[in-house]
């Protein structure tokens, strides 16, 4: 349990230190120009679902795809290279921050809503008619749910047996707009719950819970091969998209979001760390700062990089 | 030896022997494996290799585009049908978002090689949901195929073909070319993507037409003949990528071009070429281009306007006249025909 909990903690703390870096220096420096979704006071989602799974397992994912590509095992120098357009980047350059993808590492993004629900369905078909044991995840937010490609995707899932994990992501607001505005009162979980699909909720902000379950689940689906759905209740702590805290814009108190703040993934997690004796303050501040160190320099190498270029403009269309 | 078969065999010959060559390979969509097999197209695939491989699935047209991207991006080779090109859409997010950018935007890393079958209706009232033709809106976004082969050799060929190609490929299946026939090889062959076929050479006027249009242009063609006309038929077979070279070089030895779609007018396929002309040939032109598509309406149902809708090798014989100059008046041999005939 102790190698697991190090595993969680540090995958969190990867997610948090290469997006804080981004917060540094994305406004700033202005080197990243991508459109950039953060995941900071999400991580323990991800984290929890990339530890569940196995290496070949694949996990496809939507615009806020940072922590799903770095915690399921995307080169890190690769991240911080795509995000400033360089060669070296996962994609040259050309995916940025929403379309993260390494085939390598069995992750796939795209920032169209709900665009990569059925693209998970297809993995997991594919899967089943070869005879593999492996498992299609298909991470996506409360707002994807209101497409219709959503609906399709289960259904389809359902009625032919596929090992679909749909993971709802439920951070309240799509973009501005809150989910009381665009969805019924009743809790999300609750309302998708059909008699052949079965669905659950889980505390988004505590990896351990997260992983616990997600494991569970995950196994469920592999050995019946039936579609669960699982909603993760988390909150994103900086604007719908951009580095800036926006609780002064009118949409969301302040209030709310230092309450979510309170219940920050890695903060409750370290200090549950230090009062079972899991792991000594020492430990994971040097987690922290090896993360913290590892993110500066990876972003050098990324400035120091070449651009692609412009012969490339044309390549591998079709 | 001429072994001629309809186009309708030709697909489900193709398919048969693309399932046949590669494991991989499956078909599903809404009906694929009923007692009509899409107009007999996939039935025989289905007796031959069962449920597993050729599958009925949920109407869902955008999921199972998605469905069919995940599949592939694993190395299976799905085909996907659609009973009629309008229901695609209905996915075109899936089209234009995923399947056209895969490739580019992931660096080549992946790739999605998906073929997606529809069928353009035409006739019998169809009406303005069912006999649309989606060409021009599917040959805008790079990453796509667009493949409209007018015969039977062509379209198996073409399916084929896009059995073996990395790209994503849409196969516009013209229902009113089903039971025609040519003289098609038995065994397994490929039509490449980007090269027209000259189905008539000539001297005076060029036309370029895709699928339906296509067969009409060889029969005004015919007609033509008969006035000492010599018309030259370009079929481009795919729309895109475009042979623009062999258009060019045809509309530079002719000095006159017709551009016959099977759509509307508006950023068509028919005003493509007639840009490329003003771009490439226009020094060789001898007439102002001419393109016949349908008139800015919806098809409507009723008989008598629909045969008022649809273009024919009449309104190219016409449109013929009119650049070489004649005043007189043709005096028609070939009676409008269409080979489906209903009912539904």
């Amino acid at each position: 349990m102790n190698t697991i909990r190090r595993k969680l903690l540090d995958s969190m703390f990867k997610i948090r230190c290469a997006e804080e870096k981004i917060v540094e220096v994305y406004a700033k420096e202005q080197m990243m120009r991508t459109p950039t979704h953060l995941s900071i006071g999400q991580e323990a989602v991800a984290a929890g679902l990339s530890l569940a799974l196995r290496e070949e397992d694949q996990i496809f994912t939507g615009h806020r795809c940072h922590a799903a590509y770095l915690t399921k095992g995307g080169d890190f120098n690769a991240f911080f290279a795509e995000l400033c357009g360089r060669v070296t980047g996962i994609s040259g350059g050309r995916a940025g921050s929403a379309h993260l993808t390494d085939p390598s590492a069995h992750i796939y993004s795209s920032p169209i809503l709900g665009a990569m629900i059925p693209v998970a369905v297809g993995a997991a078909l594919s899967f089943k008619m070869e005879g593999r044991d492996k498992v299609a995840a298909a991470i996506f937010g409360d707002a994807a749910i209101e497409e219709g490609v959503f609906s399709e995707s289960v259904n389809f899932a359902v009625t032919k047996k596929l090992p679909v994990l749909f993971l709802c992501e439920n951070n309240l607001y799509s973009t501005h707009s809150p989910l009381s505005v665009r969805q019924p009162p009743s809790q999300v979980y609750e309302r998708l719950r059909a008699p052949d699909f079965k669905t659950s909720q889980v505390d988004g902000n505590d990896a351990q819970c997260v992983y616990e379950h997600l494991s569970k689940v995950i196994e469920e689906i592999r050995r019946a091969h039936m579609p669960q759905l699982v909603e993760c209740l988390t909150y994103r702590f900086r604007e719908h998209v951009g580095p800036l805290f926006d609780y002064d814009r009118g949409y969301r108190s302040k209030e709310e979001v230092d309450g979510w703040m309170a219940q920050c993934p890695i903060k409750r997690f370290t200090a549950k760390l230090i009062q079972e004796k899991s792991m000594t303050q020492q430990e994971i501040d040097a987690t922290q700062a090896r993360w913290k160190k590892l993110a500066d320099e990876a972003y050098v190498m990324a400035l120091n990089s070449p651009w692609p270029g412009p012969e490339s403009l044309l390549e591998k269309v079709y | 030896m001429d072994r001629r078969i309809s186009y309708a065999q030709a697909i489900s010959e193709a398919l048969v022997q693309g399932m046949e060559h590669d494991p991989n390979v499956f078909i599903f969509g809404l009906g694929v494996d009923d007692y009509k097999g899409i107009f007999g197209t996939t039935r025989e695939a289905f007796l031959k290799f069962g449920g597993t491989r050729v599958f009925d699935t949920p109407a869902s047209e955008n999921a199972l585009t998605g469905i069919a991207i995940g599949a592939a991006l694993n190395k299976k080779r799905p085909v996907l049908v659609h009973a009629r090109n309008d229901f695609m859409f209905l996915a075109l997010d899936q089209m234009i978002n995923n399947a056209a950018k895969w490739k580019y935007t992931y660096a080549g890393k992946s790739t999605v090689p998906i073929v997606v079958r529809g069928i353009i209706g035409k006739g019998w009232g169809q009406g303005p949901t069912h006999s649309q033709s989606l060409q021009s809106v599917l040959a805008h976004f790079p990453g796509l195929i667009v493949a409209m082969p007018a015969n039977a050799c062509d379209v198996k060929g073409i399916i084929l073909q896009s059995l073996k190609s990395d790209a994503p490929v849409v196969i516009l299946e013209h229902r009113s070319l089903y039971d025609l026939q040519c003289h098609v090889p038995p065994e397994r062959f490929t039509v490449p993507f980007g090269r027209a076929r000259i189905a008539r050479a000539g001297t005076d006027v060029t036309v370029a037409a895709v699928s339906w249009m296509a067969v009409q242009a060889l029969k005004a063609a015919d007609e033509l003949s008969k006035v000492g006309i010599s018309v030259e038929v370009i079929d481009p077979v795919t729309v895109q990528p475009l042979d623009e070279q062999t258009i060019v070089r045809s509309v530079r030895k002719t000095g006159r071009l017709i551009a016959a779609d099977t759509s509307w007018l508006r950023c068509s396929f028919a005003s493509e070429v007639a840009a490329i002309a003003a771009e490439k040939a226009f020094d060789y032109l001898k007439s102002p281009v001419k393109r016949i598509a349908w008139p800015e309406c919806p098809c409507p149902v009723s008989k008598a306007l629909e045969e008022e809708f649809y273009p024919t090798h009449e309104d190219i014989v016409r449109a013929v006249y009119e650049l070489m100059d004649r005043k007189d008046k043709h005096v028609f041999t070939e009676k409008v025909t269409d080979t489906f005939v209903g009912p539904y």
